[in-house]
């Protein structure tokens, strides 16, 4: 399986489209840097308009951590399209060059090669996530320093110590891997019915798109499956930047708020990676192969 | 002849009860002003401590922070790295600029007990009509010419209190431990922008609502009279 998988890895590595997921986020952090750079105060002044007409804040809000933590706002719901881009092609693209017979031809079991496929998938996806560390958290750190972490969330402010950021986004960085290898397992899967890889591309954004506005509004009628859709659980990595206060509302250095939250929200995200990947591995082993 | 004698014993009563008010007036002004005098051996001072800020939507560590002061009121707070929050308004309060340095009126409004100690309770009232502050109340050791509590309300900030408890210091009217209180707005941005989907957090808010906000510095050393460059005010 090793031999297929680098066979897999050397497909999507050749295709010109691999690269122009790695050259978008590339562009889209550089784009959001440099706005940043450029007009920070007035982002930070937007968003901060009510608190501070209360409070006098001072220190560097727009440090790397807190550039970090924007860019994965805005990236992580746009992210889904360039993994789709390739995890949807997966099997359809076979299909629809033709390869897909010769690919069962070899000596190998059917288990085996689309495991590997699903491996390779999982390996971009991951490189993708690493490249957008490296670029969104690294580069911020390295153009605008580091300083404690400024959060605004809907109804209450979080001070991150310094010292206790670090952690978190290793942490936050683990989970938006499970909620990306979710988005990658769901579009191999819906792969698997297509033979040409647009279909299952648009399937996957469109399913995404769909259920992230169902996260999205604040309807009674939708609050009921919110919890059922995997969408409300990719964004828990945000669970990770709000720790504990004791009863005098010290911070607790080192806690997360809600960890039974992100632990629940991972193992969902968890069995939907088993239930799609494992879904359609087992179909792929009974599948007439015809194209 | 019954009519006009008690006529005049009703002026006389008058007279004695105005007069004692002026008098008493006089006293807490010298009570004031003796505050004041103590105050004054102060010309400058720096100082370290630690801050907590305690406001029901703010999570905040606790943080190391330096005091820089300058007579007659320079005042500033500069957090050793890291980021503050403090409320408008009580930024540049300190101890040196809770008497109001001139054209007021100083009432005494009794005593009262704070801790375990003793205090008078002096209103001081601004002459002048477009003073910030509007009224304040401190509450004096008598004995120790230290206030030790003050309330301050003021035009545009809301009103604020401030309680302070002294050690080594106290011969200078410097505390070791000043509480800062205030009413603290709530606030909220719309869910659209942080991209929080659910009410997780309202657990969190209830736990602090109807609480006033808090900001306690707890001073560790102060270096006083040893002189400050304007720039650090800057």
């Amino acid at each position: 399986m090793w031999a297929h998988l680098k066979i897999e890895l050397y497909k999507i590595f050749r295709r010109p489209r691999t690269y122009l997921a790695f050259a978008a986020i590339t562009a889209l952090i550089g784009v959001i840097q440099l706005g940043l750079l450029v007009d920070g105060k007035e982002y930070t002044s937007f968003v901060m308009a009510d608190f501070t007409s209360s409070f006098a804040v001072d220190g560097k809000i727009l440090n790397g951590y807190f550039i970090c933590y924007v860019i994965l706002q805005l990236l992580l719901v746009h992210v889904p399209l360039l993994i789709a881009l390739i995890a949807a092609d997966m099997i359809s693209g076979e299909a629809n060059m033709g390869t897909l017979r010769l690919l069962l031809t070899k000596p190998q079991s059917r288990t085996a090669i689309v495991t590997a496929k699903f491996l390779a998938s999982v390996i971009y996806t991951l490189l993708l996530l690493i490249w957008i560390a490296v670029m969104g958290l690294f580069v911020s750190m390295l153009i605008f320093g580091t300083d404690d972490l400024f959060l605004m969330k809907s109804s209450y402010v979080v001070i991150v110590k310094e010292s206790d950021v670090f952690w978190r986004y290793a942490g936050a960085f683990c989970f938006a891997a499970l909620a990306m290898l979710t988005v990658t397992s769901l579009a191999f899967f819906l792969s698997f019915f297509a033979e040409n890889s647009i279909g299952p591309i648009v399937a996957t954004m469109s399913i995404i798109i769909v259920f992230t506005i169902l996260s999205t509004m604040n309807i009674p009628i939708f609050n009921i499956i919110k919890p059922y859709l995997f969408t409300s659980h990719m964004i828990t990595w945000k669970e990770f930047f709000d720790f504990k206060v004791n009863d005098a509302n010290e911070a607790i250095v080192g806690s997360i708020q809600y960890p039974e939250k992100i632990i629940r929200s991972a193992s969902i995200l968890l069995i939907h990676i088993i239930g799609f990947a494992g879904t359609a591995i087992l179909l792929f082993r009974k599948k007439d192969i015809l194209s | 002849m019954y009519k006009e004698l008690s006529k005049k014993i009703l002026f006389t009563i008058a007279l004695l009860i105005s007069l004692s008010a002026v008098s008493w007036a006089q006293d807490m002004n010298a009570l004031v002003a003796k505050v004041k005098a103590k105050l004054d051996l102060v010309n400058d001072y720096t100082a370290d401590g630690r801050m907590k800020t305690d406001v029901a939507f703010i999570k905040a560590p606790i943080g190391t922070v330096k005091v820089f002061y300058k007579k007659p009121n320079r005042f500033r707070l500069q957090r050793n790295g890291g980021i503050s929050v403090l409320p408008k308004g009580g930024v540049s309060i300190n101890i040196g600029n809770l008497i109001l340095t001139s054209g007021f009126v100083a009432i005494d409004a009794g005593t009262a007990t704070i801790g375990n100690v003793k205090t008078r309770m002096v209103k001081l009232l601004p002459s002048g009509d477009n003073n910030e502050v509007i009224l304040s109340t401190l509450y004096i050791d008598e004995a120790n010419l230290l206030i030790m509590k003050s309330v301050t309300t003021t035009r545009e900030n809301g009103t604020y209190e401030m309680e302070m408890s002294y050690g080594k210091f106290a011969s200078y009217g410097l505390p070791d431990k000043v509480f800062f209180s205030f009413n603290a707005k709530d606030y909220k941005l719309p869910k659209g922008i942080t991209l929080e989907f659910d009410d997780t957090d309202k657990a969190v808010k209830d736990k602090m609502k109807g609480k006033k906000g808090r900001v306690e510095i707890s001073y560790t050393s102060y270096e006083i009279n040893k002189g400050i460059a304007d720039s650090v005010f800057k």
